[in-house]
């Protein structure tokens, strides 16, 4: 603590760090992991091979992962960023996948019925619907990106992970401190926020979601 | 052999040292393995304990969940100025990680039961210890080894991690790969790790399917 306390510009530049490769990470998995997740809902026999592989490749240690890219893609920012990227990706993909299947087929006669286009059937009616379970996904990705993030700091991508190890290098268990305490505390203002920001895009959900 | 830098040369790497290779691997099973014991070992009573005492069920659901947003990198240096280096240290920084899916799973296995088949043991006469081992932990089975099978591939990766704290295993290679940028050495920690992760998912998951108690198989 007295590290926070002592240094708070130093630690507040590798909160930044932190938080722009997680957030960077995050935007990259959903932007291929939302249209990924809406394709096997659609083209059934697509949903095994790549649940399964995304689910393999979450398997592989985070320090292996990044280990085994620095010497394809160096050491920085882009190793840690397609590192955090790929591991994201199981759960924004799975969750999406499951969203969709989870609008009633009742709802999705009723759409076709009115008339409506794939696409408006997927823009008005399915997405609006699976958006709880996207943000489901995005949460536990994120949360799992900040901590996996600290590792980062390996391969000279900067955050959180900086602190830890620099600490453990000087066998300083203050900055050791200081760091853990960070990541732990972003982690769960991370899944703190989204679970309010899930509730603020579907209102009718809060209910339920109060009752426990 | 010094002079090549190209990363797929980690397999003559591993080749020319196998003894160190098998020492390193000891080491990172010899982690996980007894990790993984000692917290079967706590979470599987305390999720029954959880179980039979309803006062306790949220807060202690509320302390797991918490504990899995906590990055593990955070629990193994916290870990530190406890214990210091060593094995020790790594060990229980992966006691105390690998403690949570399990509990998680096997609590929530055991409250999962059908509440009609524990009404009918009931029914039957069953005390409550007769309910717990003979229809309870049963159902829970599957659940329970999910949460191993979570805990195992974990700590494979968490012992990699533990060479920054001198808990030794594959990641001393990924560490000395690091400090020498020497791709080889890197790979020939990394790879045997991803390996390691990959097969025991693999392997486990096998192993979950044969727990499902007879009557729950769909033929």
């Amino acid at each position: 603590m007295q590290y926070i306390i002592d240094n708070p510009d130093i630690v507040w530049t590798r909160t930044l760090e932190h938080l722009q490769l997680v957030a960077g990470a995050i935007l990259l998995a959903a932007l291929v992991g939302v249209p990924l997740g809406i394709l096997i809902s659609r083209v059934r026999w697509l949903e095994l091979p790549v649940l399964n592989l995304s689910g393999v490749l979450y398997t592989v240690p985070s320090l292996a992962f990044f280990a085994i890219l620095i010497p394809y893609t160096g050491l920085g920012r882009t190793t840690a960023t397609t590192a955090l990227a790929v591991y994201s990706l199981l759960a924004i993909v799975r969750n999406t996948a499951v969203g969709m299947d989870e609008v009633p087929a009742a709802t999705v006669d009723a759409a076709r019925g009115m008339g409506m286009t794939g696409f408006q059937l997927l823009w008005q009616v399915q997405l609006p619907l699976a958006l709880p379970y996207i943000f489901a996904g995005l949460r536990i990705a994120t949360v799992a990106a900040i901590g996996i993030a600290t590792i980062a700091a390996v391969v000279g991508a900067g955050g959180l992970g900086r602190l830890i190890f620099d600490g453990i290098r000087r066998l300083d268990s203050n900055v050791v401190i200081a760091g853990a305490i960070m990541s732990i505390l972003l982690a769960l203002l991370a899944d703190l926020l989204f679970s309010r920001l899930a509730l603020l895009l579907r209102p009718d959900l809060r209910a339920s979601a109060e009752r426990g | 052999m010094f002079g090549s830098n190209d990363p797929l040369d980690f397999i003559d790497y591993i080749r020319d040292n196998p003894e160190q290779f098998w020492e390193l691997f000891d080491e990172h099973v010899t982690l996980v393995g007894y990790a993984v014991l000692i917290a079967i070992l706590i979470a599987v009573p305390l999720a029954i304990i959880t179980s039979r005492i309803s006062p306790l069920e949220k807060p202690m659901t509320w302390i797991a969940n918490i504990g899995q947003a906590i990055p593990s990198l955070a629990v193994l240096a916290l870990a530190l100025p406890i214990m210091g280096i060593g094995f020790r240290p790594s060990l229980l920084a992966l006691t105390v990680l690998a403690v949570l899916p399990i509990f998680l799973n096997t609590f929530v296995g055991i409250m999962s039961a059908d509440p009609a088949v524990v009404d009918a043991a009931r029914g039957m006469g069953a005390s409550d210890f007769q309910l717990l081992r003979m229809v309870q932990l049963p159902l829970a089975m599957p659940f329970m080894f999910a949460g191993i099978q979570t805990a195992v591939v974990q700590s494979i990766g968490l012992a990699t991690l533990a060479a920054y704290i001198g808990g030794g295993g594959f990641g001393d290679w990924i560490l000395q790969g690091l400090a020498l940028n020497n791709f080889p050495i890197l790979l020939s920690g990394a790879v045997p790790v991803a390996v390691m992760a990959m097969t025991a998912e693999i392997l486990l998951g096998f192993v979950r399917r044969l727990v499902v108690p007879k009557g729950l198989r769909v033929a």
